[in-house]
This record gives C-alpha cells, structure tokens and sequence, in this order.
C-alpha cells in the first residue's frame, strides 16, 4: 500500500497528489512514469512523474476516466494499492539555446520537469499553455516562477489568447529567430499540430507520447507506437520521442479503442 | 485423469483436468515397477526422487510422498500441471515402452494439492546467516533459486516488477491451466519459510544492480523471464484488435478483464479470432479468446501438425474445445480499416528439407487467402525482458538479449548469477525452476569463499 502525503485539487477535473514510494523516488528524472492501481481490482494507469522530494513522488491526473475518477476520490491519508516506477527513458535535455514548451492542460504537468531542466542548463524557456478556460490552466504560478516568458491561450478567452496553443506558436516561429527547440505535451491532436508546425519552420521537436499500457515494463507491446514506419514500445523506449516522424493518426485510435469499455466501467462508478 | 467436457469448459475458466481420487491416485501409483536405475529422475530437470514418492503414495502414505517431493521441488501442485512429463520423466519411463508410463505428472499434482490443503510444506531452515541475498523476478526460476538459498539460512529478498508474485505462472498461464490460488499457496510457502518479498521493485530502474550491492546484497540472482514478445514485422501490426499474445494474456489472467467491468480492465476480441503461432502460448490464448466470448477461433500456424512446439496434450485440448488448426500458412499482411484490423492475408506454405531445428522447413507456394478475423493474437515467442541490461552496462548479453553464464551460472558481473528464461530464452517452467536451484548452490559456494 502506498499513503497518500498530500492531495490538492487543481480544478474541478484535475488533482495534485503527493505519494510515499520510495522505490520510484530513488532514481526518478524528469521523463520518467509511474503506473498506479487505486485498488486490488484497479486498472493498470500511466502517469509521469511531476517531481519528487526525498520518498515523495508528485503526480498530476485529470479525472477524465474510471480509474482517474476512482483515485480522485482518495484524500490525504488514504492509501493506493500499487506504485511503480520510474519507468520509461528520463527526458533527452538536449542543447539548445531557446526552448518553447508547449502544453495543452493537463500536459503542463509531464512537461514541467523537462521545461525545468532546460531552465537549470542555462537555455531560454518560453511556456505556451492551453485549456479551455481560465480555471483549467494548471501551475501558472510554478511556470511563472522560473520560465523567461509564459503565454496563456484559452478556448474561451477567459485567460490570454482566445484560441489554441498553435497561434501563438506559429507567432513565436516566425519571429523570434532564438527558437531553435520545441516540446509539445498534451492531446494528441494539440501535438500532431504543434509538431506539424515546428517541422514547417525546420525546428526540433520532442513529444510525450501516452498510448494505453500495462506492465509498462516492455512486456505486453500494447503501448506500441509507429515512428517513421518501425514500432517502438512508449513504455521502455519512450515516453519522450522526436515528434517528426510518429503517427499521431494511429496513436489517437490505438487510444480510444476501449472508449465504449470505459464508458461501461463510468457508469458502474455513477451507479455506486 | 477426470476432465471437465470440452463444451461446458470452453465458457469457463475453472481446470479442465479435474484431478484424482485417493483411490486412483494410488491404484496408479502402484504400477510403477521400481525400476533398478530409474530412467525417470535423470529426466526431471530438478531430479525429484519418483520412485519413492509413487512408493509412499502406493503405500497410501501421501504424507511422506509429499515431503519427498518437496525436497527437490518446492512448486509441486504448479509442475504437476504444467511440465512437460511427455518430454521429461514420462517420455523416460520403462512402462511406456510398451503401453502407457505411469502418470507421474498427474501424481504429482494430486500429492502437491494434498500438500498444500494440509500445509505439509517443510518450511524449515538451517542455521541463519546474517548474510542477505537478491533475487530479480518471481517466477519459476527466482522461486526456486529464492526457496534454495533461504533453505541455506540466507536472508533472501525477491523483487518483483508487477503487482502480483509468480511471473509467468501468474500472467501468463490461464486459470484453465494453472488456477491463481494454486500459484499464491505455493509462493505463500516460501513467505513462511521467510522469504521476504517486495512487489512493484523494478530492478534496473527502481534500484539498479549496482544499488542492490551498495544496499547490501552480496549476491544477487537475475530470473526476469523471457517477456519481451516478438513481432511478426508485416503490415499492419499496429492496427487496433492486434494483440501480443502477452498483452492478450495478461489482461486476462493478471489483470482479470474475463470479469470486467467488475474489473476495470477490459477485453475485446470480437466474434473470429486468429491467434498466430503453434506454441503452447498460442493454444492458451486460442482457449482464451474462446472462453472470452470469440465464435470462432483459428490457430495460423506455418508448418504442419506434426511440427506444432505445443504439448500434444494442448493442442488435443485447444481441438476439442472447437480451436480451428490452419496448418501450413503464414500471414504476410494484416489487413484494417480505420485503424481498426479485418482480415489477415496469408501465404500457402509447403514443407521442405529438414533445418537446424531438425524440422522441415516451410516454403512459400506463391498462392495466398486472405481470413476475415476481428482480431488477431501474436504468439510467436518471447524474447529475454531488457530492462537490466539497458542500465547496467557491463553486463555481457548474446545478440538476442539472453545474460551470459558460465558453467556456474555467474553472469560477467562478480556475484550476480542469472538463469531461466532471461539466460535461455523461453523455455518451461520446470527447467527455469532447474537452473534457478542449481544458481544457488553455486552462489552459497561464491559466498562460502568472499567470507
């Protein structure tokens, strides 16, 4: 079992959770995941590592299926069945004088170790953050506190830019000739765009691919994702590739062929 | 032996192979002849003393059989079930020259459940040594390694990756095998012997090899199995509805998606199933697919019956269950739309001159079918789990990922011996259990010498 040390609720569908696991704190870098059951019935979920202190690993989860739904019924005190991790490859920080992160909501949380590090290496940090309203930005004051510049888009207006993320990075590719890095994490659909986009204006770009997994440990392949025609495994190849090459098409269906399972697993929920 | 009918056992996931009475165990027992030299403990890999167990048990002392089996192998009940006795003590004994050999596999299992009811396990240990050991992997090979150095007296850790104990004997052998409770009585066992053991421990990544050392581990045993599946490499393998026969397993037998939503993790194989492969994974997951609700199921294998890797005794199940055996053909490309799989094309093969497997090799006739499926499992073997190697450097690996031993089961690294799958690649149960036995006396006679 592993407690629960702390629990904040972010917004109405995102939590912030701090888990005692030492085994996954020890050797955690920024790229790494854990796996999560709630309970001895639980599904096996994916979530990275949004930092860790001492024994403590912090993670950040959108209440947006059965399982994340179950865990945000936990409170401080509780516990979880099972925690494992680090899993996967910690996050290539590569050399780069002026890096744009750029996340779409719950994505600001595995890209925050990773913008962080660029940050501690000397290179420039520009944060573009999308949801769909003002309450949805998650970990403004964090990005705030160490990024050179951070921009805000809103699907409502309500905050920043009223649009999607691409906006202001397409702004951001043609005029600001420092940009020489870019790193997208958030929905598949945000990041094939943001990847189309860096490759259009011949800049890098890193993604943080999250297909449904396992054991994470390379054992069952169903995490398997095409990258310019070869199969990789996310869990122990990745999560972190190239962004220029995946197919972010099959990457969306592989994702949502057990939508009509999970349905019927929410409803069971809703009924209890 | 008393099965359930292959009609009613093909919707469910209880044994099929219900098991002897007393009185059949021992009536069967006393038709071992006692040969002078026993062909049949040579051909066991952990040389039980046969012989005087069938004695005891034809003696109706199934008390005494059980602790002269427990000697030697610590998972009765499992190997009883899930060796190969065809190949190992039952292909080797005298009265299968002629007529039928004495059922030892079966008698195994009936005095390894009759143990387990009763708790006869011997879960003594000779003295403690305040010396602590490491063992990677709780399946066949690190429980046999685990029981062996803890008999010793040493203080023996053994990490799991997954939540639950046992490896394959827990993800990747169904129910209708193998059943779970079985798995956990036996590990259960060695608990009380006083092996502690830690769940959700990725060695490699939760602690490298190195911090086991730092940690002090004087020796450490690698058994991490062989997990990592091997790809067909033709169109189409990423379709939605293409299964690894592990992930397929897995979700079935660890997670228990065969009872979701009241599990959480869910299964779907759709009305035809195609599982790809002639091993005895493959008719395990061809049983499966059938138990899970799959209309038709069709093993595509690329050589002919007689070549199928499978136990007879498996493949004889999977046939009466209603499992379709498409011999001699090989699929070339998976077919979808949407993402989403609906056939699989296939080439005619034929077979050829014999290869280095002593098999006759398959060749391609040019003509082609193409099967309508709704999903499709990959069963074509697994490799050794990487994972260790990646972060430990120096440890020495063939090109297909399997650790290198010496003649005393140490890898290149001082002090961490391996063996079992990750050594030999996918093998059986009883073998990893072998070299897993044999890795411990070599490891107490390397720490006999770093004292």
């Amino acid at each position: 079992m592993y407690k629960i040390i702390k629990k904040d609720v972010l917004n109405k569908d995102v939590d912030f959770m701090t888990i005692e696991a030492p085994l996954v704190a020890r050797n955690a870098k920024a790229g790494h995941f854990v796996i999560l059951r709630v309970d001895e019935d639980g599904e096996r979920i994916p979530l990275t590592i949004a930092d860790t202190d001492g024994d403590n690993v912090d993670i950040i989860y959108q209440k947006m299926g059965y399982s994340t739904k179950l865990l945000g019924e936990k409170e401080s005190g509780d516990t979880i069945a099972d925690f494992v991790g680090p899993l996967g490859q910690e996050a290539h920080i590569r050399d780069k004088n002026h890096v744009v992160g750029v996340a779409g909501g719950v994505g600001a949380a595995p890209l925050l170790p990773q913008l962080r590090a660029y940050k501690e290496q000397g290179s420039k940090v520009t944060l573009i953050l999308g949801a769909r309203s003002k309450e949805h930005l998650i970990l403004k004051e964090t990005y705030e506190s160490f990024c050179d510049n951070v921009i805000y888009t809103t699907d409502d207006g309500s905050k920043g830019i009223k649009g999607l993320v691409t906006t202001p990075l397409e702004q951001l590719l043609k005029e600001d000739e420092t940009v020489d890095h870019v790193i997208a994490i958030g929905p598949v659909i945000m990041m094939k765009f943001a990847t189309k986009m860096a490759v259009s204006h011949k800049k890098s770009v890193d993604v943080s691919l999250n297909p449904i997994m396992i054991d994470g440990t390379g054992m069952c392949g169903n995490c398997r994702v095409d990258i310019g025609g070869k199969t990789f495994f996310a869990c122990i190849d990745g999560p972190d590739f190239e962004g220029e090459h995946v197919d972010f098409d099959n990457l969306m269906a592989r994702q949502s062929y057990y939508k009509d399972e999970e349905h019927a697993c929410y409803l069971r929920l809703k009924n209890e | 032996m008393n099965e359930q009918t292959p009609e009613e056992r093909n919707r469910n996931f209880s044994e099929v192979a219900l098991g002897y009475t007393a009185e059949q165990a021992t009536l069967e027992a006393m038709r071992c002849i006692d040969c002078k030299n026993p062909r049949c403990v040579p051909a066991c890999p952990v040389e039980v003393d046969i012989p005087a167990f069938l004695k005891s048990l034809a003696e109706n002392n199934p008390d005494k059989a059980f602790e002269q089996i427990y000697a030697d192998n610590i998972l009765p009940a499992i190997c009883g079930r899930v060796c190969p006795q065809e190949a190992q003590c039952e292909g080797a004994c005298i009265l299968g020259i002629k007529g039928e050999p004495v059922a030892i596999g079966a008698l195994e299992r009936y005095v390894g459940d009759y143990g387990l009811a009763r708790d006869l396990a011997d879960i003594s240990v000779s003295q403690e040594k305040d010396i602590k050991v490491a063992v990677v992997g709780s399946g066949p090979a690190g429980l046999a390694n685990a029981a062996s150095l803890r008999k010793k007296g040493y203080q023996v850790t053994v990490f799991e990756a997954l939540h639950a104990y046992g490896g394959v004997l827990n993800y990747g052998i169904p129910d209708f095998r193998l059943p779970k409770d079985i798995v956990r009585k036996e590990i259960s066992n060695l608990e009380k012997m006083g092996v502690t053991f830690v769940k959700n421990a990725v060695i490699g990544k939760s602690i490298t090899l190195e911090q086991l050392k730092e940690d002090g581990f004087k020796a450490i045993f690698i058994g991490s199995g062989a997990g990592l599946p091997s790809s067909l490499r033709i169109p189409g393998e990423n379709l939605n509805g293409v299964y690894f026969a592990n992930e397929f397993l897995t979700r079935v037998n660890l997670m228990r998606s065969n009872t979701f939503p009241q599990t959480s993790t869910p299964i779907k194989v759709g009305s035809t199933v195609a599982v790809v492969g002639g091993g005895n994974v493959a008719m395990d997951a061809a049983r499966t697919a059938k138990r899970i609700g799959a209309k038709k199921v069709m093993i595509i294998y690329r050589r002919d019956k007689d070549s199928l890797p499978a136990r007879l005794e498996e493949v004889h199940h999977a046939e009466e269950e209603g499992i379709e055996m498409n011999l001699l053909y090989n699929p070339v490309e998976i077919i979808g739309e949407d993402h989403e799989i609906r056939a699989v094309r296939c080439e005619r093969m034929r077979l050829g001159e014999k290869d280095a497997s002593g098999r006759r090799r398959p060749l391609p006739t040019g003509e082609y079918e193409t099967f309508d499926i709704d999903s499709l499992v990959i069963s074509i073997g697994q490799k050794p789990n990487p994972i260790i190697k990646q972060s430990t450097q120096a440890l020495k690996t063939e090109d297909w990922g399997g650790i290198i031993t010496d003649e005393h089961h140490q890898t290149s690294l001082p002090g961490v011996f391996a063996g079992g799958d990750v050594v030999t690649g996918a093998a059986t149960v009883i073998l990893a259990m072998g070299t897993g036995k044999a890795a411990a006396d070599a490891m107490h006679d390397y720490l006999e010498t770093i004292q």
